[in-house]
C-alpha cells in the first residue's frame, strides 16, 4: 500500500519553498526599483528645463549646446578611431586561426582592457596624449585627447563584439566561398561581415552610447570649458563633465541645467540602447 | 522469462490507468489509455517513435508537468489513489514512483551524495550511519556496490555511462519507490552495460514494480512480463493498440498493427 | 568516353609556373588586408602594456620614495607632503565589498527568476531586459540620483540605525552625514547589479534541465533543487560573475566620488565619509602641483590598475574554467 498521496508536504518544506519564491520576486523588485526611479527623477526634474534655448546657448549663458556639440565632436573621434580598429581587431580575432596561443594571448589582453577602470583611461591618456601635445604640438586639454580617451574605451569593447557575433556567422558560408576560390580577403568582405551587419550594428551602437556616457576619461584630457570650443585643440565641454561639475552649484538655474542636461544625455543613451538591446536579445 | 502463473486479474494492481488523454497545450499526444501495470512485474512499453511513449511514461509521475503547459484527462490510480487529484502532493507522489531517464543523469557531486540525496531531502530526519546503510543497499541494489564501494566520495561523473545509469537506479532506490519507471534506460549504452541493466531490473522485480519503455524488442521481450505496444497514425495522437503478457505479444499479437512491429514489419 | 587527349594537363612551362607564383592583384589585396588586422589587433595589447609601463614610470619617484609602506601606511596629508594609500584602500575596497552584499543576493535572485520557470517566458525577459538597462544609465546620471535620491532616503534609516545600536554596534558608530561608504557601497551595488545578474543569469541558463529533472523526480520541491542542484552546478560561473561585477565596482569613479563624502578616514562606521582611488584621482589629480603628489596619486592608479586586474584575470579563468567543464561533460 502506497503512502497517502494527499500527505501534504512537511510545513518547513512549505514555508522554506513559498518563502524563497516570495524572497526571490521581492529582491527582483527591489532590482527594479533603482531604474524607475532614476528615470522618474530625471525625467521630472529635468523636463522643466528642456527648451529650445538650451540647444542655442553655451554654459556661459545657462544653455547647454557647446556640451552637447563637444560630446558630439569627441564621441566622432572616438568612433572614428575606435570603430574600424575596433572591427578589424575582432576580424582578427574571429578569422585569422582564432586558435592559436598570439591569438588567444590578444583577446586575453584585450579583455583586460575592457576591465581597466575608467579613471585610469583618463590618467594614462593625460599622460600619453595631453602632456605629450603639450610639449610638442603647444596644445594640452583637448576634443582630440577626450576623443582619443573614449576611443580607448570604446576599442576593446568594439574588438570583443565583433569577434562574437563574427564567430556566429555559420562555418559552411566560409566554406562555401574558399571553396568557389575566394580569398581570405573576398572571404571576409563579401561574405563574413554583410552576413554580420546587423549584429555588428548593434554591437558597434552600445559601444558608442558607453562611449556617450563615460564621464572618467574626460576629466583631465577634455577638461571643461564655459563658452564653445575654439578647435578640436581647445579645452570642450561635454555632458558628463557638465553634470559632474555643476552638480551641487548653489545657482538654481545651473542646478536646473543640471537636470536637464542629465535627461537630455540619459535620453540620447536610453534611445541609442533601446532599440540596439532589443535587436541583440531577439538575435540570441 | 518468469512464468506467470496467475491468471492476470488476481493479481495485485499497483497502477491502473483509465482513458488517460494527454495534452501539450492544445494538441492531444495520448488518447484514452486503459492500461494495468501490476505490482511486482516488468511492463514494456514499446512503439514506434513519437507514439507517445515517453509522454505516457511522465504522466505517471507527473514529471512532464515541468516542461510547460500540459493537460490531462482521465485517472491514473497508485494503489487506488488518484495521482491527478488536485491535493496531491507531487513530491510524495514522485517520492513513489520513481525515475530513470534515457540519458544518465547523476548530479555533479560525489557518488554517495547523488545517492544520499533523495533521502537528505526526504521529511525523516536520517543518522549518518543510517544514511550510509540506505547508500550502500541502495548501490547494492544497482549492482553497482563492488564497483564504487572504494570511491564513493568521488565525482559521479568521473564513471562509465553505464555505471552512471546504475547510479541513477541506485539514487532512485535509495527513497524505495513502490514504483520504477525507466524511459529507454539503456538506449545511450553498450552492449555490455545494457546486459548489466537488464540483470539487475530482473532481480528488481522481486520487491518493485517497473515499467519500462524500450525501442529494443528484444529487450523488451527479454525483461518484461508484460508489454503494452503504443501507435499512432497520420493525426499524431498516441494510441495503445494492444496489452499482454509479453509472451503473448510477441508470439500470437492479435492486432496486425502489433504483429507487424514486433516483427520488424513495422514503416 | 573522351579521348584521352582532353584530359591532358598543358606541361608546365616556364611561363605557366611564373604566372602562378607572381602575386596577383587578389592576392596582393589578400595579404595587405592580412597585415592590416594583424596591426590593428596589437593595438590593443599595445595601449594596455603602454598604459602599464606609462603608469609606472610616472608612479616610479613615490614607489622610491614611499616603498611598499605607501600600501599600509594612514596618513594622507597634501599640506605635508605625507602620502599612505591605506585610507584609499579601505575606501575602494570596502565599498567595493558593501556593494557585493547587496549585490550578490538580488542579482542571484533576478538570474534565478530570469531562468527558472516561475513566470511565463514573456515576463522573464522583461524583466531581465528591464535590469540590463540599468547598465545603460551613465555613472554621472547615477551619481546624480545617488546625491538627490538615495542619499535622503538612506538617511532616515541610517539615522536610526546610529541612535539604535550606535553604542553597541561599531559599524554604525557614527553620526551619519547622508554621504559615505555604506551610501556609497549601495549605490556600486545598484550599478554592478546588471553585470552580476546577466553573468549569473546566463550560467543558470546552461544548467542542464535534465539535472532538475532529476532531483524533481526525486521528490525534490523547487527550491530544493535549485540551492542543492542548480546553484552548486552554478557555482563557479557566479563566482566569475561576481568579480567581474567587482572589479567594476573598484574601478567605478563618477557616482562614488558624489556620494562617498570625499575624506581620507578610516573608520569601523560604514556611515563615516570615505575615500575611493578613483574618487580621490577624479577630485584632486587636475589640482596637483609637487612632483611628489602627482606621484603618490599616479601610486594609486598603480595600485588601482594592478588590483583591477588581478580581479579580472581571476573572473576571465573562472568563466574559462567553467566554459571548459561544459566542454568535458
Ligand atoms: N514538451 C512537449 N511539448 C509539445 N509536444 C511534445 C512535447 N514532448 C513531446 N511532444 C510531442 O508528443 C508526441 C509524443 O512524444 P514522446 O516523446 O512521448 O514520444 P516517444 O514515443 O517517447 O518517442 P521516442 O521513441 O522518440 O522517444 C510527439 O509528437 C512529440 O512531438
Ligand atoms: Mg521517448
Amino acid at each position: 500500500m502506497a503512502t497517502k498521496l494527499t500527505t501534504p508536504l512537511s510545513p518547513l518544506r512549505n514555508v522554506f519553498d513559498r518563502g524563497m519564491t516570495v524572497l526571490a520576486f521581492g529582491l527582483t523588485i527591489v532590482g527594479i526599483l533603482p531604474l524607475i526611479s532614476v528615470l522618474w527623477n530625471i525625467i521630472s526634474k529635468g523636463l522643466p528645463g528642456l527648451t529650445a534655448v538650451m540647444f542655442t546657448k553655451p554654459i556661459i549663458d545657462d544653455g547647454f549646446a557647446n556640451a552637447v556639440v563637444g560630446t558630439l565632436t569627441m564621441i566622432t573621434i572616438a568612433s572614428l578611431l575606435s570603430i574600424p580598429i575596433g572591427i578589424a581587431t575582432g576580424i582578427y580575432l574571429a578569422e585569422y586561426q582564432p586558435t592559436t596561443r598570439i591569438n588567444r594571448t590578444i583577446k586575453f589582453l584585450t579583455t583586460i582592457l575592457t576591465g581597466v577602470p575608467s579613471i585610469v583611461v583618463g590618467i594614462f591618456t593625460y599622460n600619453a596624449v595631453v602632456l605629450v601635445s603639450k610639449r610638442l604640438f603647444d596644445f594640452s586639454y583637448s576634443a582630440v585627447a577626450g576623443g582619443i580617451a573614449l576611443a580607448i574605451l570604446m576599442l576593446p569593447i568594439i574588438a570583443l563584439t565583433t569577434e562574437e557575433v563574427l564567430k556566429l556567422v555559420p562555418n559552411n558560408f566560409r566554406l562555401a566561398s574558399s571553396g568557389l576560390g575566394g580569398s581570405k580577403f573576398q572571404t571576409i568582405t563579401r561574405i563574413i561581415l554583410p552576413a554580420a551587419v546587423p549584429a555588428l550594428t548593434t554591437g558597434v551602437l552600445l559601444a558608442v552610447a558607453r562611449g556617450i556616457g563615460e564621464t572618467a576619461p574626460l576629466l583631465f584630457t577634455a577638461l571643461f570649458a564655459q563658452d564653445w570650443a575654439d578647435n578640436l585643440t581647445s579645452p570642450t565641454a561635454s555632458l558628463p563633465i557638465l553634470i559632474f561639475n555643476l552638480y551641487n552649484d548653489p545657482d538654481p538655474v545651473k542646478n536646473q541645467l543640471v537636470w536637464t542636461a542629465s535627461l537630455f544625455l540619459l535620453g540620447v543613451v536610453l534611445v541609442i540602447n533601446l532599440p540596439a538591446r532589443f535587436l541583440a536579445n531577439r538575435n540570441r | 522469462m518468469r512464468e506467470i502463473h496467475k491468471p492476470a486479474q488476481e493479481l495485485e494492481t499497483a497502477i491502473q490507468v483509465n482513458n488517460l488523454s494527454f495534452f501539450y497545450g492544445a494538441s492531444r499526444a495520448l488518447e484514452s489509455i486503459n492500461m494495468t501495470i501490476f505490482k511486482n512485474h516488468v511492463t514494456a512499453i514499446i512503439g514506434p517513435s513519437g507514439c507517445g511513449k515517453s509522454t505516457f511514461i511522465k504522466a505517471l509521475n507527473r514529471i512532464g508537468e515541468l516542461e510547460g503547459k500540459i493537460k490531462t484527462e482521465g485517472q491514473v490510480e497508485l494503489y487506488g489513489q488518484d495521482i491527478y487529484h488536485p491535493q496531491v502532493n507531487l513530491n510524495q507522489l514522485r517520492r513513489q514512483v520513481g525515475m530513470v531517464f534515457q540519458k544518465p543523469n547523476p548530479f555533479p557531486m560525489s557518488i554517495y551524495e547523488n545517492v544520499a540525496y533523495g533521502v537528505k531531502i526526504g521529511e525523516e530526519k536520517v543518522q549518518r550511519s543510517e544514511l550510509d546503510n540506505i547508500v550502500e543497499s541502495a548501490l547494492q541494489g544497482a549492482a553497482i556496490w563492488n564497483e564504487v564501494k572504494d570511491k564513493l566520495h568521488k565525482s559521479a561523473l568521473g564513471l562509465s555511462g553505464g555505471q552512471q545509469q546504475r547510479i541513477c537506479i541506485a539514487r532512485a532506490l535509495a527513497v524505495k519507490p513502490k514504483v520504477l519507471l525507466m524511459d529507454e534506460p539503456c538506449s545511450a549504452l553498450d552492449p555490455i552495460a545494457t546486459i548489466k541493466i537488464e540483470d539487475l531490473i530482473h532481480s528488481l522485480r522481486n520487491d518493485l514494480t517497473i515499467a519500462i519503455v524500450t525501442h529494443n524488442m528484444q529487450q523488451a521481450a527479454r525483461v518484461s512480463d508484460y508489454t503494452a505496444f503504443f501507435s499512432t497514425d497520420e493525426s499524431r495522437i498516441g494510441r495503445m493498440v494492444e496489452f499482454g503478457e509479453t509472451k503473448q505479444i510477441f508470439s500470437f499479437p492479435v492486432d496486425k498493427r502489433t504483429n507487424d512491429y514486433v516483427s520488424g514489419r513495422f514503416g | 568516353m573522351s579521348s584521352p587527349h582532353n584530359l591532358s594537363v598543358p606541361t608546365p612551362t616556364e611561363e605557366n609556373l611564373a604566372r602562378r607564383t607572381r602575386p596577383t592583384k587578389t592576392d596582393l589585396a589578400d595579404r595587405l588586408f592580412r597585415y592590416l588586422m594583424y596591426a590593428a589587433s596589437g593595438i590593443s595589447v599595445a595601449i594596455l602594456l603602454l598604459m602599464g609601463w606609462i603608469i609606472t614610470g610616472q608612479a616610479l619617484p613615490a614607489i622610491k620614495q614611499f616603498g611598499l609602506g605607501f600600501l599600509v601606511s594612514r596618513e594622507w596629508n597634501v599640506p605635508d607632503l605625507q602620502f599612505g594609500a591605506l585610507p584609499l584602500i579601505y575606501g575602494t575596497l570596502g565599498s567595493g565589498l558593501i556593494s557585493l552584499i547587496f549585490a550578490i543576493p538580488i542579482g542571484v535572485a533576478v538570474a534565478i527568476v530570469t531562468s527558472e520557470d516561475l513566470l511565463p517566458h514573456w515576463l522573464r525577459s522583461s524583466i531581465a531586459f528591464t535590469i540590463e538597462l540599468l547598465a545603460a544609465i551613465p555613472s554621472v546620471v547615477f551619481g546624480l540620483w545617488g546625491f538627490y535620491t538615495l542619499i535622503p532616503i538612506l538617511l532616515p534609516l541610517q539615522q536610526f540605525l546610529y541612535t539604535k545600536f550606535g553604542t553597541t554596534i561599531p559599524l554604525f558608530s557614527t553620526e551619519p552625514s547622508g554621504s559615505g561608504l555604506l551610501t556609497a557601497g549601495m549605490l556600486l551595488g545598484i550599478m554592478i547589479l546588471p553585470t552580476l545578474a546577466a553573468v549569473s543569469r546566463e550560467v543558470l541558463l546552461v544548467v542542464p534541465g535534465y539535472l532538475r529533472t532529476g532531483s524533481m523526480a526525486l521528490g525534490a520541491t523547487r527550491w530544493e533543487t535549485i540551492f542543492r542542484v542548480v546553484l552548486p552546478k552554478a557555482f563557479s560561473g557566479i563566482i566569475g560573475g561576481v568579480m567581474l561585477a567587482l572589479g567594476r565596482a573598484l574601478g567605478e569613479t563618477m557616482a562614488v566620488t558624489m556620494v562617498i563624502g570625499n575624506a581620507e578616514n578610516i573608520s569601523p562606521s560604514v556611515f563615516s565619509p570615505a575615500y575611493s582611488i578613483p574618487a580621490i584621482l577624479a577630485n584632486t589629480f587636475a589640482e596637483a602641483q609637487e612632483d611628489i603628489h602627482v606621484g603618490a596619486l599616479t601610486y594609486l592608479v598603480l595600485i588601482l590598475f594592478l588590483l583591477t586586474l588581478t580581479v579580472n584575470i581571476g573572473a576571465i579563468g573562472l568563466v574559462r574554467l567553467v566554459e571548459r567543464g561544459e566542454k568535458s561533460s
